[in-house]
Order: structure tokens, then sequence, then C-alpha cells
């Protein structure tokens, strides 16, 4: 029976489980010759006995669904071992042949001896299907049975409801760290993997990038290069770029707009700011790749500068724009927690307002601004799509903004998208690649809302 | 001299500092706007001639027997004529002077690839077209197109222009007979992507984008919801709920694309969910707009007076039902504002599902969340990076088409915002 058919037949029994139960307790409340003992209302033993007979069935379900494939797959293989056919071949792209023949003229389409393991593999497949079909519709008959029989008026469902409910919320709120969990494994694994063919400290400190391999081992380039200084060091001139120009105009016109501004100025920047912010940053890639870098380039070249198509000053620039609404909210944000008898005690002593902000507000605030700073660092090396569209892919290793680099982000991008088999070099490179961008941005994550945390502390 | 003389004498020179800072700040503000106007308006004006299609009006005999179909011929036998030649003859027809073979292929450009499949639909439409002879306007070649939008510019000398001397008489001769014509592209809006760029449409990124966004919000928005009730109203103080924040704060700050790193590892590896598919885009997505949705709603449920709560729990009901009944109706708004933003983020997502194969080259538009599908923003990377002029035009479409999505949601946020919000 199919997944979604089986799941639709455990609804129907946990509604069945539903109305029975509350029809139950209406009766038994009825029959009842001291009302005021009545203290739950009867839905909550429905409530009870439908996720009592759903629940258990549900996560058995699941359990058996993800054992299904190994054991299909280990069944296949001691079969194929036991009826001497050719096993050599990678076990999972056949089974795929196998599994992928859903129509009949596909099974026809199928070499001779497929058509044997097919045979056995339908015959399993068949066998688990009606297995795990009848495990779970048993349990969940049981269980609807026992639990109207259970059932009384002394259940204190309401209590058992919301504890159920309570661990469903409580479940929801430790996804995060399932997410967390999720990433650390799968890149640590990759990378493990990637470390186990090239050496930890030839790619950390490498200065030659070049992933690809040449097909013939006498070509040249027949091994690949996996030093990623290059990336690391072009990361960094972009996203420094990039924090060169959003820092300064970020946190300037944060200072206007909390300063200065009049309420109607704000009301029209403020927008304007958060638009920037809403804009997908492919759109940013576009316009620095067809917009930006070429009229770089023939700036650069009407001043007898050589300027490579993309250059890391237009990849960085317009990273810049797009940070400065990430820098100027978070500056706001700190401004205005800085208490006001700050400003009002500077400038009843005489002092303008710049000078208000640059020698009160500005070293009162210093803490948080770092904070900011240090975050859209992370979001600046973390951006993937205004790199890949106007930096390149050239990994070369300067830090001449007006040269063509490459970054973290473009190789993880370049390394991974097209059609390559999993278990090469080339693909676990992006892994480690990944773990490094998870680390520094971990990094640098924590200790900015660390920081923050404490400056908006000190003045709480 | 006394101090106010001094102070008095500094004076001027600390306003002009005054004023000078002032302008930076404004200065700054400036330049922000300037650059979001420059982007928009360059998008726009690279947008806009892909909005209109030129056609070329041609006078075709859809002869049966060129065709080697009948009129009650099978509609398989209708789909695999080949109606090239048909249009051929009447481009033949137009231009009879055209001898050679290499002008004849030439000549054979000037229409789209997609016209004989635009006369083919005519035709299984309405067999009775069989052996007519009728003005029909067919798609324009890219090239065509460009030349009659001002593209390509006429006056340049022949080896400097895409679109040669000879091609460009056969325009001339066909604009002067009133022949072509142009008028608003539909097709942009009713097709899939295409190697051609005058057939290429945005359909099947549209409809990706839907799909892939009604997983995401079928996932994020209950365990959202969730996480959020349970932080902010049961959570007990320890050190685990602690790890919890810490954990959420986090997430919202990691680079979207180890999100993809983590579905191609686990969702596409590990439980070898379908590659390219909108529901493995959508649950990356989700996991990606979790801490946004969560972070919203927890402050739009802290924005709930204690009373509220107080007087629910002073009328004998529990806890949950406290929760439930009174302080979630009353964050709603907010939580839904929270929520639509966080959508508009995943919208304009990327990276994370060019890690998870979404970056694929499809023409069929995808009718279900397992179908092989690409997204909006990817349709806008995939176009951005093909060399044909013609794309150029349509990846500012496509993005005027994306941010018009965006401005609906965030415009939709804003309106929920202003429309339901409370102050207690």
């Amino acid at each position: 029976m199919k997944i979604s058919a089986l799941i639709f037949l455990l609804l129907i029994f946990a509604a069945f489980s539903y109305f029975m139960a509350r029809q139950k307790i209406t009766t038994a409340y009825q029959q009842q010759k001291q009302k005021t003992k009545i203290l739950t209302l009867p839905k909550y033993f429905g409530y009870v006995a439908a996720l009592w007979s759903l629940l258990p069935a549900l996560v058995v379900m699941l359990i058996l669904q993800v054992v299904e494939e190994p054991y299909i797959n280990s069944e296949i293989t001691s079969y194929m071992a036991a009826t001497d056919l050719d096993s050599s071949t990678d076990l999972d792209l056949y089974l795929n042949d196998i599994r992928g023949a859903d129509t009949p003229e596909k099974i026809a389409a199928l070499s001779e001896e497929k058509q044997i393991v097919y045979q056995r593999f339908h015959e399993i497949e068949t066998t688990t299907n009606r297995t795990t079909t009848a495990i779970v519709l048993s349990i969940s008959i049981l269980l609807v049975i026992w639990g109207l029989r259970k059932i009384n008026t002394d259940t204190p469902a309401r209590k058992l409801f919301e504890k159920i409910i309570e661990g469903v919320l409580m479940l929801a709120a430790s996804i995060a760290i399932m997410t967390t969990v999720g990433i650390v494994f799968s890149v640590l694994f990759e990378s493990t993997r990637f470390f186990g063919e090239v050496p930890i400290l030839s790619f950390m400190f490498g200065t030659e990038w070049s992933p690809q391999t040449a097909i013939r081992a006498d070509q040249v380039g027949s091994s690949a290069a996996f030093g990623a200084v290059p990336l690391f060091v072009g990361t960094m001139l972009i996203s420094f770029i990039a924090l060169l120009v959003s820092v300064p105009l970020g946190l300037m016109s944060a200072i206007y707009l909390s300063e200065y501004a009049s309420n109607t100025v704000r009301s029209v920047a403020k927008p304007v700011l958060e638009i920037l912010a809403g804009i997908p940053t492919v759109v940013y890639g576009f316009f620095a790749a067809l917009t930006v870098a070429p009229f770089i380039r023939g700036f650069g070249e009407s001043m007898g500068l050589s300027v490579a198509s993309e250059s890391a000053l237009a990849a960085g620039l317009v990273m810049g724009i797009m940070i400065i609404p990430f820098v100027s909210s978070l500056s706001d944000d700190v401004l205005s927690a800085v208490p006001q008898s700050l400003r009002e005690g500077s400038l009843g002593l005489g002092a303008t307002r710049s000078e208000t902000i640059v020698k009160v507000l500005i070293p009162a605030a210093l803490p948080g601004i770092v904070g900011g700073v240090l975050l859209a660092a992370s979001r600046a090396i973390g951006e993937t799509m205004i790199v890949v569209m106007a930096a390149g892919l050239a990994a070369n290793l300067t830090v001449n903004p007006l040269e063509a680099v490459t970054t973290v982000t473009v190789q993880i991008v370049t390394l991974l998208t097209g059609d390559q088999e999993f278990d090469s070099a080339k693909t676990l490179a992006a892994f480690a690649l990944g773990l490094m961008l998870f680390v520094t941005t971990l990094i640098l994550n924590v200790i900015a809302l660390h920081v923050v945390r404490k400056y908006r502390e000190q003045y709480e | 001299m006394n101090n106010t003389d001094l102070v008095k004498q500094g004076l001027k020179k600390r306003y002009l500092k005054e004023l000078i800072f002032k302008s930076m700040g404004i200065f700054s503000i400036v330049i922000a706007i300037l650059f979001l106007l420059m982007l928009l308006t360059d998008i726009t004006i690279k947008a806009l001639p892909a909005f209109s299609q030129t056609k070329i009006e041609l006078e075709v005999q859809i002869d049966a027997d060129r065709l080697n179909i009948e009129a009650n011929s099978p509609n398989e036998v209708l789909m695999a004529a080949d109606f090239r030649l048909v249009i051929r003859d009447a481009l033949l027809k137009r231009f009879p002077e055209v001898k050679s073979r290499k002008d004849k292929r030439e000549l054979y450009s000037l229409t789209s690839m997609g016209a004989e499949y635009q006369l083919r639909d005519m035709v299984i439409d309405d067999p009775n077209l069989l052996g007519q002879t009728l003005k029909v306007k067919f798609m324009a070649d890219d090239d065509v197109d460009a030349v009659i939008k001002g593209s390509i510019d006429r006056s340049l000398p022949e080896s400097d222009r895409r679109v040669k001397d000879q091609k460009l008489s056969w325009i001339t001769a066909l604009e002067s007979n009133g022949q072509i014509s142009s008028g608003f592209n539909w097709h942009f809006f009713s097709s899939g992507d295409s190697r051609e760029p005058e057939m290429a449409g945005i359909k099947g990124a549209i409809l990706g984008s839907l799909y892939t966004l009604l997983v995401t919000l079928a996932l994020s928005f209950p365990v959202a919801v969730s996480a959020a009730i349970y932080l902010e109203e049961f959570a007990p103080k320890n050190r685990f709920i602690d790890f919890i924040e810490i954990n959420i704060n986090n997430l919202a700050a990691v680079p979207s694309i180890v999100f993809g790193l983590l579905g191609l590892a686990v969702f596409i590896n590990f439980f070898s969910l379908p590659r390219s598919a909108p529901v493995v885009g959508g649950i990356v997505l989700s996991l990606m707009t979790l801490p946004t949705i969560i972070i919203a709603s927890r402050s739009a449920i802290k924005a709930v007076p204690p009373s509220l709560r107080e007087a629910a729990l002073g009328l004998g009901a529990s806890k949950m039902q406290s929760v439930f009944h009174h302080v979630l109706p009353a964050a709603l708004p907010g939580i839904l504002t929270g929520t639509i933003i966080g959508m508009a983020q995943a919208l304009g997502e990327t990276a994370p599902l060019l890690m998870i194969g979404m970056v694929a080259f499809i023409v069929d538009i995808p009718q279900s969340v397992v179908d092989p599908s690409t997204v909006l923003p990817i349709q806008v990377f995939l176009w951005a990076d093909s060399p044909e002029r013609g794309f150029l035009e349509k990846t500012s479409a496509a993005i005027m088409v994306l941010l018009f999505f965006l401005i609906a949601m965030n415009a939709i946020a804003i309106y929920l915002r202003k429309k339901f919000e409370k102050k207690w």
C-alpha cells in the first residue's frame, strides 16, 4: 500500500477513535450524578484517544520506512551473490536502473540479467511493503481498541493532551538544533573524506588552486591542486572592499537618520534602505556584472589602467551597497540604545551635535557598532550570487582590486553545479570549503552576538 | 581674553565641522537612494523591449500534400509533420530572387524556430485550415526582433553588425510592405525556458517558485510558530533552552549557501530525494527561513500584554488554553507579517537552490512539487549567463517579474501590519 494511502487510513482510524471516545465520555457524563465533578470537556478525551492511536503507528511507520531501503539492498546483494550474477558493478547504479523501471516498456528494455534481478526485487519489495502495512495497521487498530476500552472519566485527559502538545512544541523548537547538527555533520563528514585524500595543511596553506583534473594522465594539469589560499585572499579582498563601502555609508546614514533627520525624511529614507535590503542578491549580481563592471573597466581604461572585466572592485562595490541597510539598521538599534541622558549631558555642556556624536555617542556605542561590523563581515564572506556573477573563476593570488579574483563561495558553486560523481576529490573539496566558510562565519557571529548582547546589558 | 571670547573664536570652525558632518550623513543616504534608482531604471530600461514581440506576417499555403498529412489524420501524425516546409515555401514565395543554398538558409532564419509549432498548433486546433492559404503572423527570430527594436543599429558598417546587409534588406522590404508588426509578448508569460531567446518564457520558473514557496510555507510556518510559542510561553530557564536560542540566532546569520550544502548532503545524497525538485528546495528554504519567522513570531507574542494571559488564567483557563485561545490570535497579525517577509526572503534566494540542482535547463512546465523545475531567481541567473543578446532583455524582464512579486508580498505585509496592528 502506498504511504499516502496508509497515512490516510491511520487518520481515519484516529478520527474514529476521537468520535468514539468523545461519545463514550459524553454518555458517561450524562449518567453521572454529581455534575460538579465534571472538570474536563469530552473533546479532550477524544484528542487523547486519537493521538494515542496515531502517534505510535506513525513513529513505527517512519522507522520501517528508513530501514526498508538498506534491507532491500542487502537482500538483493545476497540474492545476486547466491545466483552468481555479476555484482562487480556499482550496486547503487545497478539498482537505480531496476527501481526506475516502473512501466512495462521500461521493464522490457532491461537486460535479461537485470530482468531476473527485477523479478526478485519486485518480490522483495512487495513482501516488505505488505509487511509494513500489516504491522502499522495492526498497531493502530490494537491501540484504537485498547485506548477506547481504557479511557474513562477518571483519565486526566486535558493534562495528558497538553503534555503531548507541549512535547510537540518543544520538538519544533529543537529543530534549530537539529539543523545546526545536520549542517555540522554533513560538511564535517565529507570534509574528513576530502582531507583523507588531500592533506589538511596543503589545503590550508597551499597557494595553487586548480581543482580540474585532466582526463588523461599525460596532459597538463593531470593532478589537481587544492591550495585554498588564493580563495581565502580573494574572499578577504572582496569582503574588505564591501566593508570599506558599507561601514562608513551605513554608519553615517544611521547617524543622520537617528540624530538629525526630521520625521518626514526618516519615513521616506528608512523604507528606501529596506527596499535595498529586500532586493534579491541575484539582481545585484546581474547589475554588477552587466552595468558596474563594464563601467569600471571603461573608466579605468580611460585613465590608462588595465582593469579585468571581472574585477574584484565591481563585485565588492555592489556587495558593499547591498550591506549598507544591514549596517545602518544594526547601528541604528545600537545608537538608539544609548541613554538619552548621555546626549543631553553633552549638549548641555555646549557641545555641538556632531561633537556629541563623535565624542560621546560613538564611544558609548562602540561595542555594538563593532558587533554590527562583524555581522556585516560575516554576511560579506558568505555572500554568493554577486561574486558568482561578477567575480571571476580565476584563482589569482593578488590583492589588486582591479584584477579578477575568486572566492570560497564561487568555488563551492562551480564545483557542485553540473553533473559529476559525488566521490571525487573535486566535489568533496566544495564541502571542505563549506566547512571553512561555516566555521569562519560561526566564529564571527558568535563574537558579534556576544558583544552586542553584552553591550545591551550595559545600558539596561 | 576671557573664556567666552575663546569659545566664540572657535565657534565658526565648530559650526563648519557640524555642517560637514551633517552633509556626510545626507551624502550617504543620497548615495544609497541614488544607487537604488540607478539599479531600478537600468533594469527597467533593459527589460522594456522584452515585453513586446516582433511578428512577421506571411502568406502560407497549408498544403496537405506538401506536409504529407490529411485533414482527418490523427494528432500524432499532425504532430510529426514538418511544418517548416510550408513556412519556407512562404518565405521563398515572398522573396523569389533568393536562389543559392546559403542565402536560402539565411532567409529561413527570419522566422523563429517556434514558428512551425505555432502553425502546427493552429492546424491541430482547426484541421479545416488544411489546403487553405492564409495570412499568419509568425514570431520573428531574435535578430530580426533586435533590428526592429533598434538594439542592433542599422547605420553601422556591415562588418560591425550582427545582421548582415542582405538580411537587413529583407527586413526593410517586409517592413515597408507592412508585414512586420509588434505586440505584447504574451508568450513570455505562457511558456517555459528555451534556448531561443524569442521563445523563452517565464511560466515554468514562476510555477516552480510557487511550488517551492508552498512547500516552504507548509513546513516553516507551523514549525516556526510552535517553536516561538514554546520559547516564549512554556520554555523553562535552563541550559538546553539557552542552547536552542543561541542556535536560532546563529542560524539566522549562517550563509545561505551552507544550507544548500546541507540539502545536498542530507536530502539528496542521504535520503535520495529527487534532484531539482521544488520539494527539496522548499525543505532547504524552510530551514533557512525558520529563524526569521521564529524571531518575528517571538516578538509578536512578546508584545501581547500579560494582562490578557492573566485574565484568561484567572477565569480558569489552562496555560495551553490561554495561549491558543487568547495570546496566539492577538499575536497573529505580527506572526503573519513576519512569515510573509520570510517568504519574500525565500523567494529571492538563489545560492542554496543552485546546490540542489535546480539550475538545470528545464523546458517543461512543472506540474507538481516533485517535477524538476527551476525558480525565478535561478532563471535570472541562467539567462544572465547566456551569450545571446536577446537574453539580456529577458533577464531584466524576469528580474522585473521577481521584483513585482517581492513588492506585492511586502505590500501585503505592510497592509496587514497597518490594518491589524494594535497598540495595547
